[in-house]
């Protein structure tokens, strides 16, 4: 594991993250006496995996120095898509039938409607050479229309308990959610830092042009990294869906905000080509521990949003000092 | 004009300049010299006002100065050119060289016909036939160092200080550089001159400095000393610029052009690479010559696959088509390409040293389909050995390398791929005399390895120096086919402005 943190600095110069993790815990245990107990613990965890799965993603695609905006859009729509599935099946006019799905037809629908939705996003970005900032605004807009297209503006719910387990269910004393973001994030750490792949990526995000002349795909490296983020934004949608036993047509606005907030506390460069998977995870449960402790101490949420702001800020500013200091 | 005193800088734990003494005298060209590490580059920072914590004097006009920042020292009337292009790519040459100074009407507003005939002048002044209004980002790396020089011009600056002005320009335009500077040294101004060509130096200034290990060694009139005794007195013993011994004619075909031609990428009936064909053998070393313009860079860029829409013709390696459609398969056919820009092209600076060399050569050191370390390690542990790479550890990140060192890193990562013709551009350029001729040997080693090289180079010392034949372009055509031998600095340049005489005639 060396070979792939330290050329990278991220995760094992990011004590400060870990330290400010801790001692953000001991002061909710001392201030909340329900902040500290194993309910609250899964509580938290489970609430934060559907923004670790979404800030995966992100980070490769902010490590190509690109962003995707879409993800919250994305989201909502691929979990309004499998709950249809699951629920109403494809109408058929002509025949007057339904076609009907089973529950892994509809699971596997949603999971390509976020991939499809991700490849365009790359597709568009690497064709026309567009900022990946305007591409995935886009792709906001018209995933976030198509749901409500999809879903008439209505809520689907009552998806059944074999769906729902996903979200609520428990496997080995541990919540189903944890376990697939716990996959996914090992899956990622893995191609991040022991692949061809993931090497491409910090390649093109340290400088493109010097990563086109040693022979790195660009735009395959880029569609890929898209379409991941698509996919894995999917995944967010198939939880939060399954958790509320409800697809909501404005599921996972302002999605995006946290997965970028998360990655940058995590450490990871918004130009690109610098930080981490496992740094992003640590950002992901700072803000996730910060916000079940805030709503434990009864801040009102208005307050939430200013300290996040602040933490967020507080986080670069570390980190920038870190790098400066480094160099 | 200028003196400084006693002049000593330390960073954490190293000293960069110590107790160094020197003079610059107005109305005359002072050449400082010195390898790569030598402390030339923090004293001119300390003069322009960017570092301002040292210990030490400095004197302007006899009086002590102690500038807190840049515009200190520009209000002052000490300018300096950096070798690193401080130009803002998306605004045009007149902007560019009047940002910050902008000229106005009498009502407060940019009075841009004003600035626009200024800039043309000082165009003009340095034979530079370009449009005030172009965008500096359209403008070749040579431009862009005649439009910094002549945004430092502009400031009509008591001391102007040149850091490698000539580094990145053809000799035509150094040949109007120098003219400048005579220009300026006759009106009285102090010119600090810091250059790695030791030949121009004969030609322009008057007197030398030496710095070594960051103390000032010698300094005193430019009569009197010669090439070699001024290389002896900047590392301190004698380097012997090697010159190949050609073997003659007989190298085996290795790359064979024919007609390869590069269309304009705006206008498409003017051709940028006008069918060329050309061969280079099996462990032959081919230097390519041309002045700013002639498309040396284009013809690398095109072998190399980057221009697949605008290029045709055929072109073999090995007995091998090359697709000219993607690097990716310009390197699997056996090319590599040292680029001109290194920091931006030839390196992930941002990345250490060992991801940086395997980067190219990822393939080999997978195992399973993941990568393996102790692969990775011995692989760049290789080439740092061999290259005699100078860094802490194969950890360290390229940016904090210097200049000789990244291009070391830049050639290990190609050699990693194993080619059969690597091409090199520039690939000497901002490197200090140590590490150039330790290229140069390189170069040559490959070559007897059984490697070709085509090397694009703006220093005709070094291509004579290294080449076996030398072609020469103009204006996207091939002019001349030298051999090393006979070829002189006379013979290429004429071949190098032949198209141009032609057209005029």
């Amino acid at each position: 594991m060396q070979l792939t943190l330290q050329p990278y600095r991220p995760a094992l110069m990011r004590f400060q993250s870990l330290i400010a993790l801790f001692v953000l815990c001991l002061a909710l245990s001392v201030m909340s006496d329900k902040f500290l107990t194993v309910a609250n613990f899964w509580n938290v965890l489970r609430q934060i995996s559907v923004n670790v799965c979404i800030s995966t993603g992100m980070t490769l695609v902010v490590l190509t120095a690109g962003i995707d905006l879409s993800v919250g859009s994305v989201l909502a729509l691929a979990g309004a898509i499998t709950a249809g599935l699951l629920r109403n099946g494809i109408p058929v006019p002509s025949a007057n039938l339904y076609v009907g799905f089973t529950l892994l037809g509809a699971i596997v629908a949603g999971l390509l409607t976020g991939s499809i939705l991700g490849w365009f996003n790359g597709w568009a970005i690497t064709r026309f050479n567009l900022p990946p900032f305007v591409a995935t605004l886009a792709m906001l807009t018209i995933a976030r229309g198509l749901t409500m297209l999809w879903t008439e503006g209505f809520p689907i719910t009552g998806l059944g308990e074999s769906f729902t387990y996903l979200g609520t269910g428990w496997l080995l004393g541990i919540p189903v959610p944890v376990w697939i973001s716990a996959v996914i994030v090992a899956v990622a750490v893995l191609l991040t830092s022991k692949t061809r792949f993931g090497r491409y990526i910090y390649a093109i995000g340290g400088s493109e042009s010097a990563a086109r002349l040693s022979g790195v795909n660009i735009t395959r490296t880029k569609m890929l990294v898209y379409t991941i983020s698509g996919a894995l934004a999917a995944v967010g949608g198939l939880l939060v869906t399954s958790r509320l036993d409800s697809a909501q047509p404005n599921a996972g606005i302002s999605y995006e905000l946290d997965s970028i907030a998360a990655v940058v506390i995590g450490g990871t460069s918004l130009s690109g080509g610098r930080g981490s998977i496992l740094g992003t995870v640590q950002g992901a449960i700072i803000i996730g521990v910060l916000n079940n402790g805030l709503v434990l101490l009864n801040v009102s949420p208005f307050w939430q949003q200013v300290v996040k702001g602040i933490v967020i800020l507080l986080a670069v500013i570390i980190d920038k000092s870190n790098a400066k200091s480094e160099s | 004009m200028l003196t400084v005193e006693k002049i000593t800088k330390r960073f954490a734990g190293v000293t960069a300049l110590d107790g160094v003494c020197l003079g610059f005298g107005a109305g005359k060209v002072t050449a400082v010299i010195g390898e790569n590490g030598a402390g030339k580059s923090t004293l001119m920072k300390i003069l322009s006002g960017v570092y301002t914590d040292y210990e030490g004097q400095i004197f302007f006009r006899g009086r002590p100065v102690r500038f807190g920042s840049i515009r200190e020292a520009q209000a002052c009337g000490i300018a300096i050119i950096h070798q690193e292009l401080a130009l803002i790519p998306y605004l045009s040459i007149t902007e560019n060289i009047f940002l910050g100074r902008e000229l106005t009407t009498r009502w407060g507003t940019l009075d841009r016909k004003a600035m626009r005939r200024r800039t043309r002048q000082l165009l003009d002044d340095l034979t530079m036939p370009l449009d005030p209004d172009t965008r500096v980002a359209g403008l070749k790396v040579g431009q862009q160092q005649v439009i910094e020089i002549a945004k430092a011009l502009l400031e009509e600056s008591e001391v102007i200080i040149m850091d490698e002005p000539t580094s990145a320009i053809s000799d035509s335009e150094v040949a109007v550089l120098f003219r400048i500077i005579s220009d300026l040294r006759n009106k009285g101004k102090a010119i600090v001159y810091i250059s790695h060509k030791l030949d121009e130096l004969f030609t322009i200034a008057d007197h030398y400095v030496v710095l070594r290990d960051g103390k000032s060694i010698e300094s005193g009139a430019m009569q009197g000393v010669d090439h070699d005794s001024l290389i002896r007195k900047m590392v301190g013993r004698d380097i012997q610029m090697n010159h190949r011994q050609s073997a003659g004619a007989a190298y085996p075909p290795l790359l064979r052009v024919e007609n390869l031609c590069l269309t304009h990428p705006v206008r498409k009936e003017e051709l940028q690479l006008d069918n060329l064909s050309f061969t280079v053998g099996r462990g032959e070393i081919v230097g390519l010559f041309g002045l700013m313009g002639a498309g040396r860079t284009e013809l690398l860029e095109t072998l190399f696959g980057l221009h697949p829409k605008r290029s045709s013709g055929t072109v073999q390696l090995d007995g091998q088509m090359v697709p000219l459609k993607a690097p990716i398969e310009s390197i699997r056919a056996g090319l590599a390409l040292v680029p001109e820009d290194r920091k931006r092209d030839g390196l992930v600076l941002g990345m250490d040293v060992q991801t940086n060399i395997s980067l190219t050569a990822l393939s080999s050191i997978e195992q399973g389909g993941l990568l393996s370390r102790s692969k990775e390690s011995a692989l760049a542990k290789k080439y740092i050995q061999h290259l005699r790479i100078k860094t802490p550890s194969a950890k360290q990140t390229a940016k904090n390398l210097s200049g000789g060192n990244q291009q070391k890193i830049v050639l290990s990562k190609w050699l990693a791929t194993g080619p059969k013709l690597l091409m090199l551009d520039e690939p000497t350029r901002g490197i200090d005399v140590n590490a150039k001729n330790e290229i140069y040997k390189l170069i040559a080693q490959l070559a007897t390895d059984g490697m070709g090289l085509l090397v694009v180079s703006s220093e005709m010392p070094e291509l004579l120096a290294i080449a076996d034949r030398i072609l020469v372009m103009s204006e996207g055509i091939l002019t001349a086919e030298l051999s090393a031998a006979d070829a002189t600095e006379a013979s290429i340049l004429k071949a190098a402005i032949l198209k141009s005489e032609r057209a005029k005639e």
